[in-house]
């Protein structure tokens, strides 16, 4: 066992512990800013796991996309939220026993993947960028399906507007019409 | 190991002498020129001691000095219902972020190998680049670290437990987030142009000439691109005339809580966000370390004057040309908070989501049809020759407020 344990074994452990660290923390944490945090962790260990995998345009867009967008709309919202005052019952846990019963099943079929199927592990190949290849892959073989994933995200983009903004009659429209 | 210490020099030297110096040096910058534009003196009083009866003040430089103490001996108060450990964070956020940005910038050319003992340098190593980490995916990274740099705002704003504080990390985000995608827009025209996403191959593309006598630099290719790009970092950098979420006159802002280093640490970082902008500006659109006529491929010659030849000469002078650049960019930043008035909320939202944007926009299919067209560059350097003479003539011929009446003395 002890000849197993590579350098690169030694970073991926305190990568993957940060990262289930801050999963946990999502997961347990009873005040929701913090919870929030923990989500910072946790995408950040995700880039660190992506880097580590040699994926490094991944790793990029997940700090991108998750940790720079996603997550700063949640803070935004977390913080425009109007109970923000009572933070100790902020993150309440609720339905215990059926997500336990869903935690045991969830777990029994991943630990039934990870060491059922046979892995194999190819020899380490040396650190090459991605970036152009990734994007001539989307530009070139595979642009039919990324033009089709932006135009649904469009889509759900402006049916998020529709869905969120506020009906106004036709009186207050004239009450207060232009710019907030 | 080699490669270790020489990395650790390049931060030393780029990052804690040139980055940070120079933020310091930019807050007294900041303070004298403000006196200026306001027919004052600033500061300019501070010494230790006096020669020849004349207290030795260096233009009011050692105001740094007494400054930097002055924040150290004072008390840092945590409020009572603060959130302790995201207060204390909060204005590190910034400085993380600044100075990783900070590491991919390259600040000069890269030396070869050869240079150093030939002991030194580990197997397979050819080059030396002059950039702490020579990624291939560079400006992507520098974009998506650009996007946490808000943390530090809304982290310190929310655990100040202040109204205003929040309300001031509220707008910071908001600002950040409308810019954003602004700014990621402005850069895509230049990675069409370069064909690169490392920064240190978009500063090799710059070098050569245009018409002949014009550096190829990207503010000569991308015009608009650069307009827009410096108008939407200046608001992600928090300052007048986008200084929504500091604004003093009506919430103080995001660090309104902080008092003694913890508030020097905004302060400072602020300014340095200031040199990452500059730096940044100066890799992407004026040339990083080129210099036409000056700077060649293995010597420097001062028109002929003076010449020093060598891989060597080319990194020190290289070097030198990108500090003040950089230095150049950051005294316009400072000028536009005592040129322009600042906007109203609404105004900044507007500029962001409906000017900068579709400008931002059309400037990359404009780019991208034109490089189509001749991928040599040269009709997208005739264009933007044309939208440079129409800056000049809008600056010359536009509207203009009618001369105010003096008040009488």
């Amino acid at each position: 066992m002890l000849e197993q344990v590579s350098p690169s074994f030694l970073l991926f452990v305190p990568i993957a512990l940060f990262t289930v660290a801050g999963a946990c923390g999502v997961a347990f944490s009873r005040n929701i800013v913090y919870a929030a945090f923990s989500l910072l962790a946790c995408f950040v260990g995700m880039v660190g796991l992506f880097a580590f995998l040699s994926a490094d345009f991944l790793a990029v867009v997940q700090l991108m996309v998750y940790v720079g967008g996603i997550l700063v709309l949640i803070l935004f919202a977390i913080m425009l939220t109007n109970k923000i005052s009572e933070v100790r019952r902020s993150n309440p846990s609720s339905n215990i026993v059926m997500g336990g019963v869903l935690m045991i099943v969830l777990i029994t079929a991943l630990l039934g993947v990870v060491f059922g199927f046979p892995w194999t592990v190819g020899a380490p190949q040396p650190f090459a960028a991605t970036t152009e290849t990734i994007g001539r892959a989307f530009l070139g073989s595979y642009l039919l399906p990324f033009e089709v994933a932006g135009l649904l995200l469009l889509a759900a983009l402006l049916a998020a507007v529709v869905v969120a903004r506020k009906e106004m009659t036709p009186a207050e429209q004239d009450g207060k019409g232009g710019t907030p | 190991m080699f490669l270790l210490i020489a990395t650790l020099l390049k931060f030393i030297f780029f990052g804690l002498v040139f980055a940070i110096g120079l933020a310091a040096v930019l807050t007294w910058m900041e303070r004298r020129q403000s006196a200026y534009s306001q027919d004052r003196l600033g500061p300019t009083r501070a010494h230790f001691f006096k020669i020849g009866g004349k207290p030795f003040t260096l233009f009011g430089l050692l105001h740094i000095a007494a400054d930097g103490a002055s924040m150290f001996f004072k008390e840092p108060v945590t409020p009572k219902n603060a959130d302790k450990f995201l207060f204390k964070i909060a204005p590190l956020i910034g400085w993380t972020t600044a100075l990783v940005t900070l590491a991919l910038i390259p600040f000069g050319p890269s030396l070869p190998s050869s240079v150093f003992p030939a002991s030194w340098i580990p197997e397979g190593v050819e080059t030396i680049y002059l950039q702490m980490a020579h990624v291939d995916s560079g400006i992507l990274i520098v974009l998506a670290i650009g996007s946490l740099g808000v943390y530090g705002a809304a982290i310190g704003g929310w655990a100040s437990n202040n109204r205003f504080a929040l309300l001031g990390g509220l707008r910071a985000t908001a600002q950040s987030v409308s810019y954003e995608v602004a700014l990621g827009l402005t850069l895509v025209g230049i990675l069409m142009a370069y064909g690169s996403t490392e920064l240190g191959s978009i500063v090799e593309s710059q070098n050569g000439l245009l018409f002949g006598f014009l550096p190829a630099w990207g503010l000569f290719i991308q015009p608009l691109g650069a307009v827009l790009f410096f108008i939407a970092a200046t608001a992600e950098t928090k300052r007048t005339p986008f200084d929504m979420p500091e604004g003093e006159s009506e919430i103080i802002g995001y660090f309104l809580e902080y008092s003694s280093m913890q508030f020097g640490l905004f302060m400072l970082g602020e300014f340095l966000e200031i040199v990452v902008l500059g730096a940044l500006f100066t890799t992407l659109f004026l040339g990083g370390w080129q210099f036409p006529h000056l700077i060649g491929t293995d010597s420097v010659s001062v028109f002929g004057l003076f010449t020093w030849n060598g891989p060597v000469a080319v990194a020190v002078s290289g070097t030198l040309v990108f500090c003040v650049k950089t230095f150049f960019v950051c005294s316009l930043q400072l000028q536009l908070r005592w040129t322009l008035p600042r906007f109203r909320y609404d105004q900044v939202m507007r500029l962001g989501w409906k000017t900068l944007l579709p400008l931002a926009l059309i400037n990359i299919f404009v780019t991208a049809g034109l490089i189509w067209w001749d991928p040599t560059l040269s009709i997208l350097s005739y264009v933007s020759i044309g939208i440079i003479l129409l800056f000049v003539l809008v600056v010359i011929a536009g509207p203009r407020r009618p001369p105010q009446v003096a008040h009488g003395h």
